[in-house]
């Protein structure tokens, strides 16, 4: 009941009070509106700036008062709707492709090395523990595929002739999705959730090769992974080295606090997972459709995984979409 | 536990506080997000399983009617939070009925960008089972935040439903009646409330607030006030006349 105790206040509020009313027009259009002209975004923030100044004089005159509280809602509601982000259209997504993209690439790249070293490292050490003590095999492989193995067949050969390949394509992409996502956001622990997924992937890869070389199917297997490996190994390795860059601004933070640090990291590798998740949609397809398929020659595959993996470059360096005239990459 | 608030510098310079919404709103978001994935992804399968039965359909294409019906039910289960969340801008129909918004940590409304990346951290989140990793964080963090909200730098607040109608009503109020507004406030409140609470409640409660914003009024003894007289009064103070 303060206007009662001070008449300041109470001759503030009721020549206030029309102004108000007419504010709340436009504070409860303005969050509503999906597409606002220079005219609405200019009344918007007119009313925002004169709201905001009757909530801090309602603050000192009132403090803890329900009109304080009104205004102050009233002046959230519009903050958040001048604080909306301009829609997800063409010109962003060229941004996202030319710019983000790259740059995010740009800044992870020393990173990319040392996990390709670690991904062969574990590579090497999986090919030479299942050379060295063959009965491992049993911790990456399942029985049937050892069984198949064992009696000269790859598991990859009937794979063609029991799934439909679009099927196969989705099931591939889904599970190659999960473990590029999963690498990334593992990251979170210090970076050793990145680590352990890599190294894992990789002893898996040298295990599986050494496994198939005892029975001399590995000219098979190689033959198999052609086409969609090497675009899909690069993934895993950019996942990896992404969730490793994120883990890095945890342990020695850039910024004021390790929160802000994760956070504008995470937002500068962002773009980088959206190109991993569409560059494994196109290897799920080549691995669904010609990775098991017999008919198609190696030097066919050749082309196909190198030609794709040309493209994932181009496509990181930012030389897919040309900058405009005046701008140049900086390297 | 006192209420949480998460400070945002207005653009004026003006500081503002949102309330966070706890585990308890994020709970019962989630919960009713839940069903409602849970029940289109099952009547997809069931819309399926009726066409079975509809003479005239191949075994073939019954098949690939399953896959259709189960993929799609699948992508139902998995892009409702982060499609949903980008389309009504940090908001899921769980999160409107339990009253609650995402927004970022400087009050806005997050980007795409920020949506996905907090929806990519369920997995993390989600682990070992029942979101035990994100209740856990949303009970130890400053915000109540859970993994994917800290990498994205989203809060889950309270919406303010209700931002310009409160303020149009108060100021309509104001402008008609003598009263200052916290009392219109809660006059305002006991009307509102009015068809809701019992006989004997309201009567309780409208001669209380009387009491104190209008002592001139009988409330006591003969003569008092009573029932849709109290409530003509109450009207009468606000200067709306009848209301709805």
């Amino acid at each position: 009941m303060a206007p009662d105790r001070d008449p300041d206040a109470a001759v503030w509020i009721r020549a206030r009070a029309p102004q108000w009313q007419a504010l709340a027009a436009e504070t409860a259009a303005a969050p509503r509106r999906a597409l606002a002209t220079v005219d609405d975004a200019l009344r918007t923030l007119r009313t925002y700036r004169i709201l905001a100044r009757h909530f801090a004089s309602a603050r000192g005159l009132l403090p803890g008062s329900y009109l304080a509280a009104a205004l102050e809602n009233a002046c959230a509601a519009l903050h958040v709707a001048i604080g909306r982000p301009p829609r997800f259209g063409r010109t962003r997504l060229v941004t996202l492709f030319r710019d983000e993209i790259p740059a995010a690439a740009r800044s992870v790249r020393s990173t990319v090395l040392w996990i390709v070293a670690l991904l062969v490292a574990s590579t090497l050490a999986g090919w030479w523990l299942v050379s060295t003590y063959p009965e491992l095999v049993s911790l990456i492989a399942s029985d049937r595929m050892i069984d198949g193995v064992e009696h000269g067949h790859l598991w990859t050969d009937q794979v063609f002739s029991v799934v439909p390949p679009e099927l196969l394509s989705a099931r591939i992409f889904s599970n190659n999705v999960v473990v590029t996502l999963g690498a990334f956001c593992s990251g979170i622990l210090l970076g050793l959730g990145a680590f352990y997924m890599i190294s894992f992937n990789g002893l898996m890869l040298g295990g599986l090769l050494a496994f198939t070389h005892q029975h001399g199917l590995a000219h098979g297997l190689v033959r198999f992974i052609l086409a969609h490996g090497p675009v899909e190994l690069s993934v895993i390795c950019l996942a990896g080295a992404a969730g490793t860059a994120l883990g890095e601004a945890l342990i020695r933070p850039q910024l004021d606090t390790r929160a802000e640090s994760l956070r504008r990291r995470a937002a500068e590798l962002g773009p980088l997972l959206v190109a991993c998740a569409l560059l494994l949609l196109g290897s799920g397809l080549i691995e669904g459709f010609i990775s098991p398929n017999p008919r198609f020659s190696i030097p066919f595959r050749l082309v196909v995984g190198l030609g794709y993996w040309t493209l994932m470059l181009l496509l990181l360096s930012g030389r897919l979409i040309p900058q405009p005239k005046g701008n140049s990459v900086t390297p | 536990m006192a209420e949480e608030e998460l400070i945002v510098r207005g653009l004026t310079g003006v500081d503002m506080s949102l309330r966070i919404a706890g585990p308890g709103t994020r709970s019962l978001a989630f919960l009713i997000d839940w069903q409602i994935r849970l029940l289109v992804a099952l009547a997809l399968l069931l819309l399926a399983a009726v066409s079975q039965l509809l003479p005239g359909i191949p075994r073939g294409s019954m098949r690939a009617l399953w896959l259709v019906a189960g993929i799609l039910a699948l992508l139902i289960y998995f892009l409702y939070h982060p499609v949903l969340e980008v389309l009504m801008r940090g908001r899921t129909p769980g999160k409107r009925k339990a009253g609650a918004r995402l927004v970022t940590v400087e009050g806005a409304t997050p980007t795409v960008g920020s949506l996905l990346m907090r929806n990519l951290f369920r997995l993390v989140d989600g682990l070992p089972g029942f979101y035990m990793v994100g209740l856990g964080c949303c009970l130890f963090t400053h915000n109540r935040v859970r993994l994917g909200d800290m990498v994205a730098g989203t809060v889950l607040v309270l919406e303010e439903a209700d931002a310009s109608t409160s303020l149009a009503r108060l100021s309509e109020a104001m402008q008609k009646s003598a009263l200052p507004p916290e009392a219109l406030r809660l006059v305002q409140d006991v009307l509102d409330r009015w068809p809701e609470l019992e006989e004997g409640q309201r009567t309780r409660l409208a001669r209380g607030l009387l009491a104190k914003v209008d002592p001139k009024v009988r409330t006591e003894g003969d003569g008092a006030l009573s029932g849709d007289a109290l409530r003509a009064h109450l009207e009468g103070l606000l200067g709306t006349g009848s209301r709805s």
